[in-house]
C-alpha cells in the first residue's frame, strides 16, 4: 500500500488536530467540548481498527508506508510505516484513548486544556509507534512525554502531584535525553547522513561501537518501561494521575518505552544487545518480582496496580530479552495484554475513587453490590493479571516464558544461559504473588461489608464508564480465546525483528 | 469432521455457554436459571454418554480413538495446536464426570430451597436460612462453569487445554468456596468462607505455575503438548529420557515428571499442600461435592494417570522412576496420614474432606507403584460414593438446620455431637449414606469400593511394594473406622440435640441424586472384578475395566496373577475397622453432653489429630508471615523508599545544593561585580552631580582648573 490512502498520518494527527480544535472553544462550552473529544476519538479508534485489519499478513514487513523529506539536509525525513509489532500498539493506543475520553467525561476542572493535552500526548504516542525515522521517532516522543506533566500536576491528586510529576518528568527526559545521545552517535558514526531507521540497520556498526552505545539507547527508553531500578517514578506517577493519565501511562506510555528500546535499542545495536542481554535479563526479573512483592502490601489502591504494572513490564522485558521469536511474539502480545488489561484496572480504580473518594484499601469494602460491573471487570482484568489460562495474560506469558527457557538452550556462550531455566521458575513463583495481591484486591475492595460511611454515597457507574471497561474486558477475554486474532500478526513481527537480529 | 468427532468437540460446550447465558440473560428468573444449567450439563451427558456407549461398542477403539485439532498459537516456527480426543481413559471419565456433575447441579435446587420466597432477611453472600438461596441463579452459572471446565479437561488432547480447564476450575472453587462471602464468625480464629477461597485458591495456584513450569519444559523439550504425539513416539520419550536436567542425575523426563506432579499435589490436595481442601468446606454442600468428589480432585488424579507414561519413563512399568518413588511415597504417606486426622473431627463434612485427601493419596499411591488400571478404577468409584457422601452430610445438614428453625436453638449444624438418631427422621438419606459409607470402608464383595481398593492392595502386594501395601492397609482400616463412627455418631441412638430431633427429610430433588448415585457405589465395582476371581470374574466378563483402559498406554501392562492373601487382609481390615467403630460408637450410641470416647482413649495424641498436626500455624509462621515481611519491610519500605528514593532524593538535594551553589555564585559572583559597577557608576554620578549647577561662573572656573591640570600634566609628561 505504497503511498496510498495516508492512514497512519490521519491517526496520528487527528488527535492533535482535535486538541488545537479544542482549544478554539469558548471554556464554558463543557458538552460541546466532550463530545467533539469524543468524536476524535472514535475516529482514531475507528482507523486504527481498519489499519488493523487491513493489514496483510501475508505480506508481512513495515505496510501503509509514507515518506517525505524534512529536513533533507540532514537526512530527516517524515517517514511512517507499521509492523506486526506496531500495529497492536497502534490499536491499542486507539482504545486507550477512546476509554480514556469515556472515563474522563466527569472532569469538571477546565475540560477543554485536559483533553487538549490528553490528545496532544496521544498524538506523540501514535507518532512513535508509526515511525520509522529515528528523529521521527525522538520527535513523537518528547511530544508524548511533555504534556504528562501538565497533566499530572494540574489535574492530578493534590496531595503528591507536583512531587509525582517533576519525578515522572524528570527521569524520562533523562532517560530520552541518553538515547538521544546515542541516537546521535549512530547517525554520526554511521556515516550514511540519514535517520532512516531501515537504513540504519545495515549500517554495520562496530562490535565495539554497539556495545559502547547500547546501554544508552536501551536503558534511555526502558526508563519509560519501568526497568529496576528506574521504576520508581512509575507507580508515583500513576497515583498522582488523574484515571485517564494512569490508563494512559501504564496502559501505553510505558509501552513506548519497552517498544523504542526494541525498536531502537536491540534491531539498531543487535551485537550490542546481545552483550548487555544477562544485565537486563536480571534487571528484568528483578522487576517482575519485586514489583509483584510490594505490591501485595500497598495499602493504596492505585499503587497496587502501579507496582503491578512494574511486575508485568518487567515480564516484556524479559521476552524482548530472550531475542528469540517465541520471547518477542511473548513481549509484543504481553504489551498489548497489559496496556488493556492496566487501562481497565484503573478505569475501576478510578470509578471506585470517584464515588468513595478514598484508596487507602482498608477502609473501602463491599462495592460488589453497588458496582458489580466494575467489580466483574476488575476480576477479569486479576485473572488476566494473574495469567490465567483463557485471558489474554496467559497466551502472552506463554510464550515468553517457553522463549526465555529455549533461549538458555540455545545461546550457550553466555555465562547466564544454563540459569535461564531458573530465571523462568522464579518469574513463574512471582506470578502466585500477583494472585494473592489480586485477590487481597478484590476482596477488601468489592467484597466483605461496605463501610457505613458510604451507605447511599456510591453511584452505580454510568453507561460510559460500562462502555468502556466492557470493551476492555472483552478485548482481554476474546484474545485470551482466540489468540489466533493477535497473535499471528505480532510473530509475523517478531520474524521481521529476527530477520534483522541475524541467525542466532 | 466425522459426527463423534463434533460430539467430543461440543461435550464442554453446553455448561460453559450455560454459564454466560445465566449470568447475561437469565439471572432474574430462578426457575430458568436451573432449567438453563440443568439442560446444559444434561446435553453434555447425553454427547458424553452416546460418545462412552460408541467407543464401547467399537472393537480396538483404543488404536482408533476421536482426535481432532486446529491450529491455536503460533510459538515461532511451530504453530501450536488445540484439540480433543476420546480414547479409553476419556472414555471412563466421560461416563462418571458429566453423571455426578448433573445430580450435583439437580441437588442444588432443592439445597438452595427452590420453591420457597425470597425472604429479607437472608442477605445476599450469606447461607440461606429463610427463604431461596438469595444468589440462586449465580450458584448455578458457577456450577455450570466448574462442569464446563472439568469436562474441557476431560476431552483435551493436549496437556496446555487440560490446563485451561484446570485453572477455570481453580477460579470456579475460588468463587464457589467463598459464594457465602458474608459470613462471619463469632471465633475470629475459625476460617471464613472468604479466606478460605483465598486459601484454596492460592494453594493449588501455587502448585499450578509449578505444574506450568514443567509444561513450558516439556513443550521445549519435545516440541508438543499432545499427549499421543508425546506418548507414541519413541523419539521425543527417548530425548526425554536421555537429556539430562537442571539436577544433575535426573533425566528431563522425571523432573518433567516431578513438576507436572506438583500440580497435582495441589489440586488433588496431596501432603504437603492438603491444606486448602478441609478449609473448602466453607462452601456450600454442592460445591464441595463437585470440588471433592466429580471434578477438581478428580482432574489431579486424571491428570497424573493422563501422563503416565512420561511419570513412569526410565523406570518398570511397576515402579523404580524417581517420579514414580515420590508418587508412591507421597501418596502413601497422605493416605494414612488424613485418615488419622479424620479419626478425630466431629464436623460432619470435615470428615469427608480427610477421607477424600486419604483416597486421593490411595490412587496416588497407585500409580507410584505402576498399578495403572486400578489407580483409574478407584478413582471413578470414589467419585460415585464421595459425591453421594457430600451430598448426603448436605442432607443431613440441611435436616438440622431445619430442625433448629423448630427451635431457636444456637448450635453448630455440621458437627456430628449435636446429631444422632437421624436414622429415623431422614429414612432416604440414611440409607443412602449408609450404602455410601459402607462402599468407603470397602465393605466386602458387595461394594465398589471394595473392589477397587482391592485392586489397589493386590497390586502393591503382586509386585513386592510391601511398605506401601502395608500404609494402605492401615489406612483402610482407619477409614472403616471413622465411617462406622460418623454413621454412628450421626444417624444411632437418639437425638443428642432438639434440632437434632425435630430434623426432616430433604425434598425430592436432593434424595433423588443420592438414591442414583447409591446405585452406582454398589455397581460401579462388578466391571473391575479380578478376571481370575472365583466364580465372580468369569460371570462379570473377566475384567472388562482392565481390558478397556489398559489400552490407553502405549506400551502392553502386565496384569498379575489372582492370590487370596491381599483379598483376605482387605476384608479382614474392612470388617475390623468397621467392628471396632461399631463396638465404641455404634453399639451405645453417645448420649447427650457425653464425650467422645477416642478423646480419654488417644490423649493428647487426639489432641494433635484434632489441631490437624499444626501444619497450618507451622505455614503461616514460616511462609505467610515471611513473605508479608518481604514484601512491606524489605521491598517496599527499605529498597524502594529508603534506597532508591534515598538516592533519588540525596541526589535531587545535591543538585538542589548546586543549584543553590550556582544561585549563590550567580548572585554574589556573576551579578555583584556588575551591579557594583552599576551602582558605582551611579554614585559617581551623584557625586558629580553637584557640579552640574548651570551657572557659567562655576563651569568656566572647573574648565580653567581643568586647563591648568591638564597644561601641569603635559608639561611634567613632555620635560
Amino acid at each position: 500500500m505504497e503511498m496510498g490512502f495516508p492512514i497512519l498520518s490521519i491517526i496520528t494527527l487527528t488527535p492533535f488536530a482535535a486538541g488545537v480544535l479544542l482549544l478554539l472553544f469558548p471554556a464554558e462550552r463543557k458538552r460541546e467540548i466532550r463530545i467533539t473529544a469524543l468524536a476524535a476519538a472514535s475516529l482514531t479508534l475507528i482507523l486504527s481498527v481498519v489499519a488493523y485489519v487491513s493489514y496483510d499478513m501475508e505480506k508481512a514487513g513495515y505496510q501503509f508506508v509514507e515518506k517525505f523529506t524534512w529536513v533533507d539536509t540532514l537526512g530527516i525525513s517524515y517517514y511512517v510505516g507499521v509492523d506486526g509489532i506496531s500495529l497492536p500498539m497502534v490499536l491499542l493506543t486507539g482504545m486507550v484513548m477512546f476509554t480514556g475520553v469515556l472515563i474522563s467525561w466527569g472532569i469538571d476542572d477546565r475540560p477543554r486544556e485536559f483533553f487538549a493535552f490528553l490528545f496532544i500526548l496521544a498524538t506523540g504516542v501514535f507518532g512513535v509507534f508509526v515511525a520509522l525515522d529515528l528523529f521521527h521517532l525522538f520527535f513523537f516522543y518528547e511530544i508524548a512525554v511533555f504534556p504528562m506533566y501538565l497533566l499530572i500536576a494540574i489535574w492530578g491528586w493534590k496531595e503528591t502531584r507536583e512531587y509525582a510529576a517533576m519525578k515522572l518528568t524528570l527521569y524520562l527526559f533523562i532517560g530520552s535525553v541518553l538515547a538521544l545521545v546515542g541516537m546521535l552517535a549512530m547517525y554520526f558514526i554511521s556515516g550514511l547522513g540519514t535517520f532512516d531507521m531501515i537504513a540504519l540497520e545495515n549500517a554495520d556498526f562496530s562490535f565495539a561501537f554497539q556495545k559502547f552505545w547500547f546501554p544508552f539507547v536501551f536503558f534511555g527508553f526502558a526508563v519509560l518501561a519501568g526497568i529496576f531500578p528506574f521504576h520508581n517514578w512509575s507507580p508515583d506517577g500513576h497515583v498522582a494521575a488523574p484515571t485517564a493519565v494512569s490508563m494512559f501511562h501504564a496502559g501505553v506510555l510505558m509501552k513506548l518505552g519497552a517498544f523504542a528500546a526494541l525498536r531502537v535499542g536491540v534491531m539498531l545495536l543487535p551485537e550490542g544487545a546481545r552483550f548487555w542481554l544477562p544485565l537486563i535479563i536480571f534487571l528484568a526479573l528483578i522487576n517482575v518480582i519485586y514489583g509483584a512483592f510490594v505490591a501485595m502490601m500497598q495499602r493504596d489502591f492505585k499503587y497496587v496496580i502501579g507496582f503491578s504494572s512494574v511486575s508485568h513490564m518487567g515480564l516484556v522485558i524479559l521476552g524482548v530479552a530472550t531475542l528469540n521469536p517465541q520471547g518477542i511474539t511473548g513481549a509484543g502480545l504481553q504489551m498489548f495484554s497489559h496496556g488493556a488489561m492496566t487501562a481497565l484496572f484503573f478505569a475501576c480504580v478510578g470509578i471506585v475513587y470517584d464515588r468513595a473518594h478514598t484508596r487507602d484499601i482498608p477502609s473501602l469494602g463491599g462495592m460488589a453490590s453497588k458496582l458489580p460491573f466494575v467489580t466483574v471487570a476488575f476480576i477479569i482484568g486479576g485473572l488476566v493479571s494473574m495469567g490465567m489460562p483463557g485471558f489474554s495474560g496467559f497466551i502472552a506469558e506463554l510464550p515468553i516464558l517457553i522463549g526465555l527457557w529455549n533461549a538458555g538452550s540455545v545461546t550457550s556462550e553466555y555465562f547466564i544461559a544454563p540459569y535461564y531455566t531458573w530465571i523462568v521458575i522464579i518469574a513463574v513463583v512471582a506470578i502466585v504473588i500477583t494472585a494473592s495481591y489480586i485477590l487481597r484486591a478484590v476482596h477488601r475492595v468489592f467484597f466483605g461489608e461496605m463501610p457505613v460511611e458510604f451507605e447511599g454515597h456510591i453511584s452505580q457507574s454510568t453507561w460510559r464508564d460500562k462502555i468502556a471497561i466492557v470493551m476492555l474486558a472483552v478485548v482481554l477475554v476474546a484474545l485470551g480465546v482466540f489468540p489466533g486474532l493477535m497473535a499471528p500478526l505480532i510473530s509475523t513481527g517478531a520474524e521481521n525483528v529476527m530477520a534483522v537480529l541475524g541467525g542466532m | 469432521m466425522d459426527f463423534f468427532s463434533l460430539l467430543a468437540w461440543l461435550i464442554p460446550v453446553p455448561p460453559l455457554l450455560s454459564f454466560f447465558i445465566i449470568i447475561l440473560f437469565t439471572n432474574q428468573d430462578r426457575r430458568l436459571s436451573h432449567l438453563v444449567a440443568l439442560g446444559a450439563i444434561g446435553l453434555s451427558l447425553l454427547f458424553s454418554w452416546t460418545v462412552v456407549f460408541r467407543a464401547l461398542g467399537t472393537h480396538h477403539f483404543a488404536e482408533h480413538p476421536i482426535a481432532v485439532s486446529v491450529a491455536w498459537l503460533p510459538t515461532g516456527d511451530s504453530v501450536f495446536r488445540m484439540g480433543v480426543a476420546v480414547d479409553p481413559l476419556t472414555v471412563v471419565m466421560l461416563f462418571f464426570v458429566p453423571l455426578a456433575c448433573f445430580l450435583i447441579i439437580l441437588y442444588s435446587v432443592g439445597y438452595s430451597n427452590y420453591g420457597k420466597p425470597l425472604d429479607q432477611r437472608d442477605l445476599p453472600g450469606s447461607p440461606p436460612h429463610h427463604g431461596v438461596e438469595p444468589m440462586y441463579s449465580r450458584f448455578f452459572a458457577f456450577l455450570s462453569l466448574f462442569a464446563g471446565a472439568m469436562l474441557l479437561l476431560t476431552v483435551a488432547d493436549n496437556l496446555l487445554l487440560l490446563f485451561f480447564g484446570w485453572e477455570i476450575m481453580g477460579l470456579c472453587s475460588y468463587l464457589l468456596i467463598g459464594f457465602w462471602y458474608g459470613r462471619n464468625y463469632d471465633d475470629s480464629n475459625q476460617i471464613t468462607p472468604r479466606q478460605a477461597a483465598v486459601k484454596a485458591f492460592i494453594t493449588t495456584r501455587f502448585a499450578d505455575v509449578i505444574m506450568l513450569i514443567g509444561i513450558v519444559y516439556l513443550y521445549s523439550e519435545a516440541g508438543t503438548l499432545n499427549f499421543r504425539e508425546i506418548f507414541f513416539s519413541a523419539d521425543i520419550m527417548n530425548h526425554l529420557l536421555h537429556t539430562p536436567s537442571l539436577i544433575g542425575g535426573l533425566a528431563a523426563a522425571h523432573l518433567i515428571g516431578l513438576l507436572i506432579f506438583v500440580g497435582t499435589v495441589g489440586k488433588s490436595a496431596q501432603f504437603p499442600l492438603h491444606v486448602w481442601l478441609p478449609d473448602a468446606m466453607e462452601g456450600p454442600t454442592p460445591v464441595s461435592a463437585m470440588i471433592h468428589a466429580a471434578a477438581m480432585v478428580s482432574a489431579g488424579v486424571y491428570m497424573i494417570v493422563r501422563m503416565f507414561p512420561l511419570l513412569s519413563a526410565g523406570g518398570g512399568v511397576h515402579g523404580g522412576s524417581p517420579t514414580m518413588t515420590v508418587m508412591a511415597f507421597i501418596g502413601g504417606f497422605t493416605a494414612l496420614f488424613a485418615a488419622t486426622i479424620a479419626l478425630a473431627q466431629n464436623d460432619v463434612k470435615r470428615v469427608l474432606a480427610y477421607s477424600t485427601i486419604s483416597q486421593l493419596g490411595y490412587m496416588v499411591a497407585a500409580l507410584g507403584i505402576g498399578a495403572y488400571v486400578a489407580a483409574a478404577f478407584h478413582l471413578m468409584t470414589h467419585a460415585f460414593f464421595k459425591a453421594l457422601l457430600f451430598m448426603g452430610s448436605g442432607s443431613i445438614i440441611h435436616g438440622v438446620e431445619h430442625g433448629m428453625h423448630h427451635t431457636n436453638e444456637k448450635l453448630d449444624p455440621q458437627d456430628m455431637l449435636n446429631m444422632g438418631g437421624l436414622a429415623k427422621r431422614m429414612p432416604t438419606t440414611y440409607w443412602t449414606f449408609v450404602v455410601g459409607g459402607l462402599s468407603l470402608a470397602g465393605f466386602p464383595f458387595v461394594t465398589a469400593g471394595f473392589w477397587s481398593k482391592d485392586e489397589i492392595l493386590a497390586d502393591a502386594f503382586a509386585h513386592g511394594h510391601w511398605w506401601v501395601f502395608v500404609v494402605l492397609l492401615i489406612s483402610a482400616f482407619l477409614t472403616a473406622f471413622y465411617t462406622m463412627r460418623q454413621i454412628s455418631l450421626t444417624f444411632l441412638g437418639d437425638a443428642r440435640t432438639e434440632s437434632a430431633a425435630k430434623a426432616h427429610e430433604s425434598a425430592w430433588t436432593m434424595t433423588l441424586p443420592l438414591v442414583v448415585l447409591s446405585f452406582f457405589a454398589v455397581l460401579a465395582g462388578y466391571v473391575g472384578v479380578h478376571m481370575d476371581f472365583p466364580v465372580l470374574g468369569d460371570m462379570l466378563g473377566n475384567n472388562p475395566f482392565e481390558h478397556f483402559v489398559v489400552g490407553t498406554l502405549p506400551h502392553h501392562l502386565d496384569g498379575f496373577e489372582f492370590n487370596w492373601t491381599p483379598v483376605l487382609f482387605s476384608v479382614l481390615v474392612g470388617i475390623g475397622g468397621l467392628g471396632l467403630g461399631w463396638l465404641i460408637y455404634g453399639r451405645r450410641p453417645l448420649s447427650a453432653g457425653q464425650p467422645d470416647p477416642l478423646v480419654a482413649r488417644l490423649g493428647p495424641i487426639h489432641k494433635l489429630l484434632v489441631g490437624k498436626y499444626f501444619l497450618d500455624e507451622f505455614y503461616n509462621f514460616a511462609l505467610v508471615r515471611p513473605a508479608k515481611w518481604v514484601s512491606e519491610v524489605v521491598s517496599f519500605l527499605w529498597i524502594d523508599r529508603v534506597i532508591i528514593d534515598g538516592v533519588l532524593h540525596t541526589i535531587a538535594r545535591f543538585t538542589m545544593r548546586i543549584g543553590a551553589g550556582a544561585r549563590w555564585f550567580d548572585k554574589w559572583g556573576i551579578n555583584y561585580a556588575p551591579d557594583k559597577l552599576s551602582d558605582g557608576i551611579r554614585a559617581s554620578g551623584y557625586s558629580f552631580r553637584v557640579i552640574q549647577t548651570g551657572r557659567v561662573q562655576d563651569y568656566l572656573l572647573i574648565t580653567l582648573t581643568a586647563v591648568i591640570a591638564v597644561s601641569g600634566v603635559l608639561f611634567l609628561m613632555l620635560r
